[in-house]
């Protein structure tokens, strides 16, 4: 698209591009960081995680004052309208996958002083890095305006729910084999659920994605492959 | 519940074209402008938003090196038809024009003009009537009840505006027509005009012609782009104004050159 | 950093400027400075040379009407009293004034009745027959009548006649005018107002103190009468076909071209042009106020086509839009709402008009009414038209023309009362105009 003919407007969504790339990247890093540091059993890291959330609120604040100025000042329309809505959202997505992240930091300090469970720790490294893949496509979907990006990041999320699933059942086992393993169990749990969620706000970010460049909302229902709601948790053998 | 007489086609035009002299003003415009509902025509200057306007009453047989091609029907009728008399027309279809051009004369004799060279009244109450109504109509009786032999140039642009708009409603017509109506007014006095004109849709179709955009998504239902003697896009005002179709439009709503 | 220069000291070039704008003011006051000094000029010269025209000499004489002379037959027939001329009542006015002066015991060596027909108008004995033959009852009595002075007396109580020049004078000689210094001291010869000036009728050359503009007056008045009522209905519908209705082809241009030109023809064509079709072809007759009112008709049709139409133009296109807008139709439009508003520009140029033509002389010499001595009171509505008669700047032309020096001040006054005539006529005009203006 040209430029408005109105080059403050052209500045003002400059600066709400670069605002939300800026958090996509702290939120991209902070899950990197919350899964290294849970990980590591590094408290340390688990505290600048938590320190660093800080910075992410403050520019979904940012955000969302840009975004009501630019609708009193510009009286967006068409795109430029959608633009600023998904922006709003956007930015309340990123926030929610921030405390998640958070979350997840302020859990690994309390394991840290607690028995460690097999292959727990490593499962949930692997699925906090693939939700932040896909976040990395999400927000790449956003900037470069790519439908087919965000329809795939869609289909991409059903992986994170699988991998939820298997999580959820392994942890079950777990505490059924010792109930010592029962606390970090359930922790671990939260932290799989809330990565999982994670992953349903990845996804929400890509629907915003489709509506922006289409002015249309994607009709297939959010893929939702956890089926963890229906489980009965009787082990199959 | 939807107010059926939406759908009925008041005014057809299809393939029209327009020549001022070798001008090419108005290419193949075709449109359907729907009963009981408010229609704005938006565009960039010298589109042809306005000389299509005023095709609808004819009001461009004034001007002598305008020729005219196509069909324009008002309720299944053809208005070029040899047989149609343009000043009958335009009793049906008023027009307000931007700046307001109320007659020297007093606001009851502003208003009475048309009835009385129409013979809509037959008595002098039955004219007292007819000018009452009319500036209710236009959101102006309150204002003016006890000054009706009041010069009509003595209002505010706002109230000569409405007196205009009175004046237009006074003989009754089917559609009225507002060739930017509220550019020469201040905010207030647009918002007043903008209230009228809503209010004036369950009566009359009116079809608007604006410059802003943001009237033209304040007060209308339905909205026609037209661009270069053009008609791009015309549809429901919410969907032009959130995902119009055409890039054109999309374009000219978003403040985009070209 | 620039340097800033100070808002209170005014630099180089607004010096420059400011002195030139005062010098061009300068020039623009001297200019109206000049402008009026003219007009104040014009206006004392008239004033001073006119301002003589309307006042007479007239002789205070008690008249004993002799029915001896009168009315011989003594039986008040008014036949018989008419069959007595002038001649008859010359005498009688002579002898009245001899014994005033006798019994005013005034020295003077003349001695004859006759030798007061020098101080006495030629039109006096008119005057007093007039006044018996209305009331014969006035025969055997005496009567007070103020006669008319003649033309060397009263030039020689408004300093015209001089004792220098009266040695070569035929009508008068140092004698009478001693005997009129006398009478004058005796209150008999007095100046007075004389309202036969402006009301009466033209005289002959050698009568100039009974030379009035009466007739003249009303000759201008039905020549405008006929202008105004043909020029303005004809001018004005002739400008609204042209600006409205006309289509607008090479002939519309053409003609509108040549209605301009018209403006700037010489007057005297149109003199040729209404002798040509009113009096040769129509065989109107000749020196009629309605032939120089036809003529000037067509003088001042330009004038008023050319205002009207400005005003038309002037009016402006949103008011005929919204009067079409309503369902007017062209013709409703014009006349409901934009001749009302053309209408002050339409006087306008109407009095303007009226005003030139008023004014003008050229035109009415070839139809007969520039030398033609106005000597008739016209009776009647009809013959106030078709009776030849003459024009007021025509018999102020006239008058400057004759050779008596008495005319030459008369012209002056004809000038004076020609210009209050025009002065009233503009009047009228804006008020008219400050009427039709105060309606909306």
């Amino acid at each position: 698209m040209s430029e408005h003919i109105t080059s403050a407007y052209d500045r003002d969504l400059e600066l709400v591009e670069v605002l939300i790339t800026r958090m996509g990247g702290l939120v991209e890093q902070a899950i990197l960081n919350a899964a290294s540091a849970l990980e590591a059993q590094d408290e340390e890291a688990a505290q600048e995680v938590r320190h660093a959330d800080r910075a992410i609120d403050a520019l979904e604040d940012q955000l969302n004052d840009e975004a009501a100025r630019i609708i009193a000042l510009r009286a967006p329309m068409g795109v430029d309208l959608r633009v600023i809505l998904s922006v709003i959202k956007i930015s309340g997505n990123l926030e929610r996958i921030g405390d998640y992240a958070k979350n997840m930091a302020k859990r690994t300090t309390v394991l840290a002083g607690m028995p460690p469970v097999d292959g727990g720790v490593a499962a949930l490294r692997r699925m906090a890095r693939e939700v932040g893949r896909l976040l990395t496509d999400a927000l790449d979907a956003y900037v470069r305006r790519d439908v087919e990006l965000a329809h795939e990041v869609l289909k991409r999320d059903h992986d994170i729910d699988q991998m939820y699933n298997a999580l959820f059942r392994e942890f079950l086992t777990f505490m059924l084999e010792d109930p010592r393993n029962i606390t970090p169990c359930m922790h671990l749990h939260f932290i799989a659920k809330n990565t999982e969620r994670m992953g349903d706000h990845v996804t929400a970010i890509a629907e915003q994605v489709i509506y922006m460049v289409t002015g249309t909302h994607p009709d297939e229902d959010r893929p939702k492959s956890d089926s963890t709601s229906v489980d009965t948790g009787v082990p199959t053998a | 519940m939807l107010d059926s007489s939406h759908n009925v086609i008041k005014i057809a035009a299809k393939n029209v074209q327009v020549w001022y002299g070798d001008t090419h003003a108005i290419k193949d415009v075709s449109v359907e402008l729907e009963d009981r509902t408010v229609t704005a025509f938006i565009g960039p200057s010298g589109c042809g938003k306005s000389t299509f306007l005023r095709c609808l009453n004819r009001m461009n047989d004034t001007i002598e090196i305008c020729r005219i091609e196509g069909d324009i029907h008002l309720d299944g009728q053809d208005i070029y038809d040899r047989r149609v008399d343009p000043v009958q027309l335009r009793a049906r279809v008023g027009m307000v024009f931007q700046k307001p051009n109320p007659f020297p004369k007093s606001i009851y004799d502003n208003v009475a003009y048309g009835p009385r060279i129409h013979g809509l009244a037959r008595t002098r109450a039955e004219l007292d009537d007819i000018v009452e109504q009319a500036l209710r109509q236009a959101a102006l009786w309150g204002e003016v009840k006890d000054r009706l032999q009041a010069p009509g140039t003595g209002l505010s642009g706002g109230q000569q505006q409405r007196l205009c708009i009175a004046r237009a409603i006074a003989t009754q017509p089917e559609v009225l027509l507002m060739d930017e109506p509220c550019s020469a007014l201040d905010p207030i006095a647009t918002g007043q005009v903008e209230e009228l004109i809503s209010g004036l849709a369950k009566d009359f179709s009116v079809v608007i012609v604006t410059h802003s955009m943001q009237q033209a998504a304040r007060v209308s239902q339905k909205t026609a782009f037209f661009h270069l003697g053009n008609l791009v896009e015309y549809g429901e005002t919410g969907t032009i104004f959130t995902n119009p179709v055409d890039k054109r439009t999309e374009s000219y709503i978003t403040g985009r050159i070209g | 950093m620039t340097q800033k220069t100070s808002l209170i000291e005014p630099d180089a070039r607004t010096r420059r400027r400011n002195a030139a704008e005062k010098r061009f003011r300068a020039y623009g006051a001297v200019a109206i400075a000049i402008g009026l000094g003219f007009l104040v000029i014009l206006l004392t010269t008239i004033i001073v040379n006119g301002r003589g025209a309307f006042q007479q000499t007239f002789l205070s004489v008690p008249v004993y009407l002799d029915p001896a002379k009168l009315d011989k037959k003594g039986d008040r027939n008014p036949e018989d009293i008419a069959k007595v001329s002038t001649f008859g009542y010359g005498p009688l006015i002579q002898a009245a004034l001899l014994e005033q002066v006798r019994g005013l015991n005034i020295d003077t060596p003349l001695t004859d009745a006759k030798d007061m027909k020098a101080l006495i108008s030629a039109s006096a004995a008119a005057e007093v027959r007039d006044v018996v033959m209305a009331d014969a009852s006035l025969i055997g009595r005496t009567v007070t009548f103020n006669l008319l002075a003649s033309s060397r007396v009263d030039g020689y109580l408004k300093d015209r006649v001089s004792r220098v020049g009266v040695e070569r004078d035929k009508n008068i000689d140092a004698v009478h005018l001693d005997l009129v210094d006398k009478l004058r001291d005796a209150g008999v010869v007095a100046r007075s107002f004389n309202l036969s000036f402006i009301t009466g009728a033209d005289a002959s050359e050698s009568r100039p103190e009974q030379a009035g503009m009466g007739v003249a007056i009303l000759g201008s008045l039905a020549m405008m009468a006929v202008v105004l009522v043909l020029s303005l209905p004809i001018g004005v519908a002739a400008s609204i076909y042209l600006e409205e209705f006309a289509p607008k082809n090479r002939w519309t241009d053409l003609i509108e071209v040549n209605i301009s030109n018209l403006a700037a023809v010489p007057s005297i064509v149109f003199g040729i042009l209404g002798l040509a079709a009113f009096i040769q072809f129509a065989h109107l007759p000749q020196s009629a106020p309605l032939v120089g009112g036809l003529v000037l008709t067509l003088m001042t049709l330009p004038t008023i086509i050319i205002s009207t139409r400005a005003s038309l133009k002037s009016v402006p296109p949103s008011i005929r839009d919204a009067a079409l807008g309503v369902g007017a139709s062209k013709m409703q439009a014009v006349f409901h709402h934009v001749l009302p508003l053309a209408m002050p520009g339409i006087l306008t140029g109407t009095i303007i008009g009226l005003a030139q033509a008023l004014g003008e002389t050229a035109p009415l010499l070839l139809i007969g009414m520039v030398g033609y001595v106005a000597t008739n009171y016209p009776d009647g509505i009809g013959s106030a038209f078709l009776d030849p008669n003459s024009a007021m700047p025509a018999q102020i032309f006239e008058w400057a023309k004759r050779a008596d020096p008495a005319y030459y001040e008369r012209a002056w006054g004809g000038i004076i009362i020609l210009l209050v005539v025009l002065l009233s006529v503009n009047l009228i005009a804006i008020l008219l105009r400050r009427r039709f203006e105060r309606r909306w």
